[in-house]
């Protein structure tokens, strides 16, 4: 929908750009019955979201690796007029799957409100173009609103990222949205309503200290759909694997010949750190401050593609992921290093196969010294 | 078709299977009604009227002389079988069950097992009685719409797989399961609850079944033949009594319900003479049948005899909600919820409601099933956390109903008798806990103990150890409650004998030759004894000393002795006949010496820390058996386990303290061990470790002998400081544990001799003290000290040196027979 469509590649798509493709084959196969306004019916769009194979063979990638429940509850749940809240700790693909979601339903996922803690109710609701105010008074041209406002006129999805570190008055502002499904402008004595298609999907995560709780009337507006850590490590490698790939495609890094090992590898490292304790379950290691999460398992293997293939072989070493590795462990320069180093003393370096990673994470470890850190 | 009987073909436990069963039957008002059940229960089927009678409940059949051999049969407010008994005898008709009888079915079981092992050997955990019985989700079949009809109905093995342990599963694969594939659908459950359950119903009552016999026609034609002796045999009973009621009461005014299974077995035309053929030589016992209650929770998969139902909260809900169950249901979550204090609007339950009926229609379902409105629940009423989610399906989905059975129904044998006991003893079970203080030496008191332990044993848990008022081997605190679910646990228990001695007894046989570990069989044998269960313990004692020959962890076996040590002296209290333990317990010993040693090599802490937990345990309990020659052996495995280097320090402290304690350390080899472990070589952090095992028998050691004292202050003093940090939480752990008044002595004997190192008996006196041992005044206490340490133990140096045993020498406080009688 936006209009700098110059042929500029850009650096990353929209999702609706991204797997146009893929839309327009499950539009043609999906004979279901479609809400208002939506491009694809929920089953359909819970396929988009969970992959599968069309009946044309046209085959769907999956966008989102977990439990199909989750993505059925979330896209039912935009169906019925309930807004949609998915909570999850940082790096669980909240904000993907939402944008995955409003691009299937609407075909637009850039009616996107960012939540801080400075984001203002203009934000959520509209503002002025003061040079019209000025000229003309308060009228609907002076008025520029904002992309809530624009999809309840418009029927779409909008979308709010990090709901929970808006301030809790502007949060507030959305209790009437939700409900009455209608924006209401004083100023004009007039009001935006809500047609149908409209819905709203929220981000928040569970972990943030010192955000802003929902209130209880905003929270009954929302279902909640709390998005879970990979259950498994091959269901987590899997989902770091397929995203480094797609990633490698669209920054045009050379494709890895087989990756597959330090992947495995950086998602072990993760768990372990995540957990507390080593795969096998003997022994308990410390748990560092960072979150860990997939994620940052994701950047930290395309940052060491990226190594690879401009500095390296082109192939993924040990010593590409291992400075990434390092660099996501070690959040607090005091507690995490130790914790890191204790880690690489007890558990990599006994480890069978796991020498080359040993010796450069300890290379990364100490060829940063204190001064860069600092 | 009116001069075909009429076959309702069911899944058992399906709530819509039993309402269709109900308008079928209302439609079509036969004069008699067949049942799959047990045809002993013609006789107590009229008890099912009653008002008192309230399901869940089962059908408990058992062999009159064997014990073990049990079967149940669950019937709940909504299973189908349950719903025909009641119509039948609401409106006079007469009632008959036509599986093959309980008298064949349990002695069949017992040799299709081929376990003939002990008679009490087949435990409810193992066998399920119930193969038969309506508790396995045969069937089934839908019908209103006739295009599914090839993919309809299913079939026995329905639930099964995780129900019964029946290698009958294996053979015969699983129907229902084939049949929700070819409908395109994973879940053979779900498939079945869409078709057949959610379907309430076309206009002709009769079309499901006839639907669904169609269906299992087909299936069992798709099915290898080879179906094992059982089904054809049952099949063949069922058809001999419909026969015999066909020809009572005419075709077309029986009706017949059964599991889907059995539906078209029972049209086929068999001659009569080939069915008799197959029932000829069936292997029969006496047996005894009555109704029991029952709980939802028995129902559930995971439990026990579970029926295979997962839901057993949800379907009675489906069954009994007049309409808009979904609707219905949500409500009873709120308020479930709201109960427990969570905020729970009447908005929540509509857009709960909205969710569920969208996420089916998604899903492609005809009506919202558990699955749904569980999803709806956990996104709208409990903001996607599990804990308030598992509440409601602990509470609502399983539910806590339980059963209750008229007191006319004849009372199972093992009730009959417990009753009976429990008068003799004057012990009313009644709600409400109470304390109960026996004393053990009283002979009514001890019949109490007695039969609390047997009820124990039987997994009946209405009295609970507690705390005795005082202490002593002859008393016993109990906590006794009795819970109305404690009557189920008394009728699962009937199984194993009809009193509570004898099927206490066939229990415990049966548990020896079940456990899996030589821990679980010394407390069997522990409390065979304290249950008085004599006759069980040589079954416990064989299979004890079998699994000592072949345990290799020394670990494991250290953990077994203590027990059994105790139950040897425990005996002798009692006046059981404990040769046979006694002697299983030396065997025990003798393996321990043997190979500890060499299992306390190579610990790290934590396994160090246990092995010490297991050495002290074995200490004790050797000091208890009192047998010289093993005394000597275990000395004797102590000082190797104190000389070996490659034992952890903390437990070469601990082996070196008891063989001190034990007064065969000569004083010269105590030094030189101390000097030993603590010389400056020995890294600071070992050198603790020992300290920890030697001084934590107590710390009184210290303030008697000044050497060792002295030795220790000397090595403390030498410790370099950045390893003082190290050792300090070792060291903090050792003497914390002193009495305070040990701790203050060894404070004041450390301030008053900063500078010595050896010998303190010229230094100056300890307050209150003379500065040396005045031996007359000794003397004058020796006479007393002879005559309270027994003659024998007067012989014993009269230096003195050592103070009266050390504590940890003396059997652990809490051990019951610490005070001699």
């Amino acid at each position: 929908m936006t209009a700098e469509t110059t042929g500029q590649p850009v650096l990353r798509p929209h999702a609706e750009d991204a797997f146009a493709e893929e839309l327009s084959a499950l539009a043609a196969a999906d004979d279901r019955p479609r809400p208002e306004r939506w491009k694809l019916s929920p089953w359909a769009v819970a396929t988009y979201l969970l992959g599968g194979t069309l009946a044309d063979g046209t085959v769907i990638t999956p966008k989102y690796v977990g439990p199909r429940r989750i993505v059925e509850v979330a896209v039912t749940t935009l169906a019925t007029d309930r807004a949609l809240l998915l909570l999850g700790v940082p790096g669980t693909a909240k904000t993907w799957v939402s944008e995955h979601l409003a691009a299937a339903v609407s075909g637009d996922s850039t009616l996107i409100v960012q939540g801080t803690a400075g984001t203002a109710e203009e934000a959520i609701r509209y503002g002025w173009n003061y040079a019209q105010l000025l000229a003309k008074g308060p009228s609907r041209e002076a008025m520029v609103a904002g992309p809530v406002m624009r999809a309840m006129s418009e029927g779409m999805i909008a979308r709010v990222e990090e709901l929970t570190r808006i301030p809790a008055d502007v949060q507030d502002s959305l209790i009437t949205i939700l409900s009455e499904k209608t924006l209401p402008i004083p100023e004009l004595n007039d009001e935006v309503q809500a047609v149908r298609g409209f819905n709203l999907i929220a981000t928040a995560n569970d972990r943030d200290k010192g955000v802003n709780e929902l209130s209880s009337a905003l929270r009954r507006r929302f279902n909640t759909v709390v998005l879970p850590l990979p259950a498994s490590s091959d269901a987590e490698v899997e989902i770091v694997s397929r995203r480094v790939d797609q990633l490698g495609r669209s920054l045009h890094l050379p494709a890895a010949p087989d990756a597959i090992d330090e992947i495995r590898r950086v998602v072990t490292v993760f768990r372990e750190l995540r957990g507390g304790v080593t795969t096998d379950g003997r022994t308990r290691v410390k748990t560092p401050s960072g979150t860990l999460s997939t994620a940052e398992a994701i950047s930290v293997v395309t940052n060491g593609l990226a190594l690879a293939a401009h500095f390296g072989d082109g192939v993924l070493r040990p010593a590409d992921v291992a400075a990434g590795i390092q660099g996501a462990v070690v959040r607090d320069p005091a507690a995490d290093s130790l914790i890191w180093q204790e880690y690489l003393e007890t558990v990599v370096r006994e480890r069978d196969g796991w020498s080359d990673f040993y010796r450069a994470a300890r290379d990364a470890a100490s060829g940063r010294p204190h001064g860069d850190a600092a | 078709m009116t001069d075909r009987p009429l076959l309702l073909g069911v899944r058992h436990h399906g709530p819509g299977s039993a309402r269709s069963v109900h308008a079928a039957l209302a439609a079509r008002r036969p004069a008699v009604v067949l049942v799959e059940g047990p045809p002993e229960a013609d006789d107590v089927v009229a008890l099912a009227g009653d008002p008192a009678m309230s399901p869940p409940v089962a059908l408990l059949a058992h062999a009159v002389n064997d014990t073990g051999r049990a079967g149940f049969w669950p019937l709940a407010a909504f299973s189908p079988e349950w719903v025909a008994i009641r119509w039948a005898l609401d409106n006079g008709v007469p009632v008959r069950f036509i599986d093959l009888p309980a008298a064949h079915s349990l002695a069949l079981r017992d040799t299709a097992e081929s376990d003939p092992t002990e008679p009490g050997a087949a435990g409810p955990g193992t066998a399920e009685p119930r193969q038969p019985a309506p508790g396995t989700a045969e069937d089934a079949e839908d019908a209103e719409d006739a295009e599914d009809a090839e993919t309809t109905t299913a079939a026995d093995a329905a639930a099964e797989p995780s129900a019964v342990a029946d290698a009958r599963d294996d053979l015969r694969r699983d129907p229902l399961a084939a049949l929700a594939a070819a409908a395109g659908h994973d879940d053979a459950e779900r498939w079945w609850e869409d078709v057949v359950e959610h379907r309430s119903g076309g206009d002709d009552p009769l079309a499901p079944f006839a639907a669904v016999e169609e269906a299992m026609a087909e299936v069992r034609t798709a099915l290898p033949t080879e179906e094992t002796d059982r089904d054809l045999v049952r099949e063949a009973h069922m058809r001999l009594r419909l026969r015999e009621a066909v020809k009572e009461f005419g075709a077309d005014a029986v009706a017949v319900v059964c599991g889907a299974w059995h539906v078209p077995a029972l049209r086929e035309r068999r001659t009569v003479a080939a069915d008799r053929a197959l029932l000829r030589g069936l292997p029969k016992v006496r047996t005894e049948i009555t109704w029991v209650p029952w709980t939802h929770r028995r129902l559930g998969r995971a439990h026990g005899y579970g029926a295979g139902i997962e839901s057993p909260g949800w379907y009675a809900h489906l069954f009994s909600a007049a309409d808009r169950p979904v609707a219905r249901w949500m409500t009873r979550v709120a308020g479930l919820l709201r109960e427990e204090g969570f905020p729970i609007s009447s908005a929540h339950v509509i857009e709960a409601v909205r969710l569920a009926d969208t996420l089916a229609a998604m899903r492609g379902r005809p009506l919202a099933g558990l699955g749904e409105t569980i999803d709806a629940v956990r996104a709208v009423m409990c903001d996607g956390a599990e804990v308030p989610l598992n509440l409601v399906i602990d509470r609502l989905v399983v539910g806590d109903v339980l059963g209750e059975v008229p007191d006319a129904a004849p009372a199972v044998p093992l009730q009959r008798d417990l009753t009976a006991q429990q008068r003799r003893l004057r012990l009313k079970p009644e709600a409400g806990g109470r304390h109960l203080d026996l004393d053990l030496r009283k002979d009514n008191d001890a019949d109490r103990s007695r039969l609390f332990h047997r009820l124990r044993l039987l997994g009946i848990p209405w009295a609970t150890p507690a705390a005795a008022g005082s202490t002593g081997t002859f008393r016993e605190g109990w906590q006794v409650d009795w819970e109305p679910e404690l009557a189920v646990r008394v009728a699962e228990a009937g199984i194993w004998g009809i009193t509570v001695e004898s099927a206490a007894v066939a229990k415990a046989r049966a548990d020896a030759l079940a456990a899996d570990s030589l821990a679980a069989l010394t407390s069997l044998a522990e409390q065979c004894l304290l249950a008085g269960l004599g006759d069980a313990l040589p079954t416990v004692m064989r299979a004890l000393a079998d699994r000592a020959a072949l345990d290799t962890d020394v670990a494991a076996l250290a953990a077994a002795l203590p027990p059994l040590v105790r139950s040897a002296r425990y005996g002798d209290v009692r006046s059981t006949g404990t040769e046979e333990l006694t002697r299983v317990a030396h065997g025990l010993a003798e393996r321990v010496c043997v190979g500890l040693p060499t299992a306390c090599t190579g610990l790290d802490a934590d396994g160090a820390a246990a092995m010490r937990r297991h050495v002290e345990a074995t200490h004790a309990a050797l000091a208890l058996l009192d047998d010289a020659g093993l005394r000597d052996r275990w000395r004797g495995t102590l000082r190797r386990l104190a000389r070996r280097d490659t034992v952890p320090a903390v437990l070469r402290g601990r082996a070196a303290r008891f063989l001190l304690d034990e007064g065969v350390l000569p004083d010269d080899e105590a030094d030189r061990l101390i000097g030993l472990e603590l010389s400056p070589a020995v890294p600071p952090a070992r050198a603790a470790g020992w300290i920890e095992g030697f001084l934590a028998g107590g710390g009184l050691l210290l303030v008697h002998d000044e050497r060792l004292l002295a030795l220790i202050d000397t090595w403390l003093g030498s410790v370099p400081a950045d390893s003082f940090t190290d050792v300090l939480p070792l060291l903090r752990r050792s003497f914390g544990s002193f009495e305070p008044g040990v701790r203050r002595s060894v404070g004041e004997l450390v301030r008053r001799s900063p500078g010595t190192t050896t010998g303190g008996s010229e230094t100056a006196p300890t307050p209150g003290f003379g500065d040396r041992t005045d031996s007359g005044r000794a003397d004058a206490a020796l006479p007393v000290l002879r005559l309270l340490l027994g003659e024998a133990a007067a012989g014993g140096d009269p230096a003195a040196s050592d103070p009266p045993p050390a504590p940890s020498a003396a059997p652990p406080a809490d051990d019951p027979i610490g005070a001699p009688a």
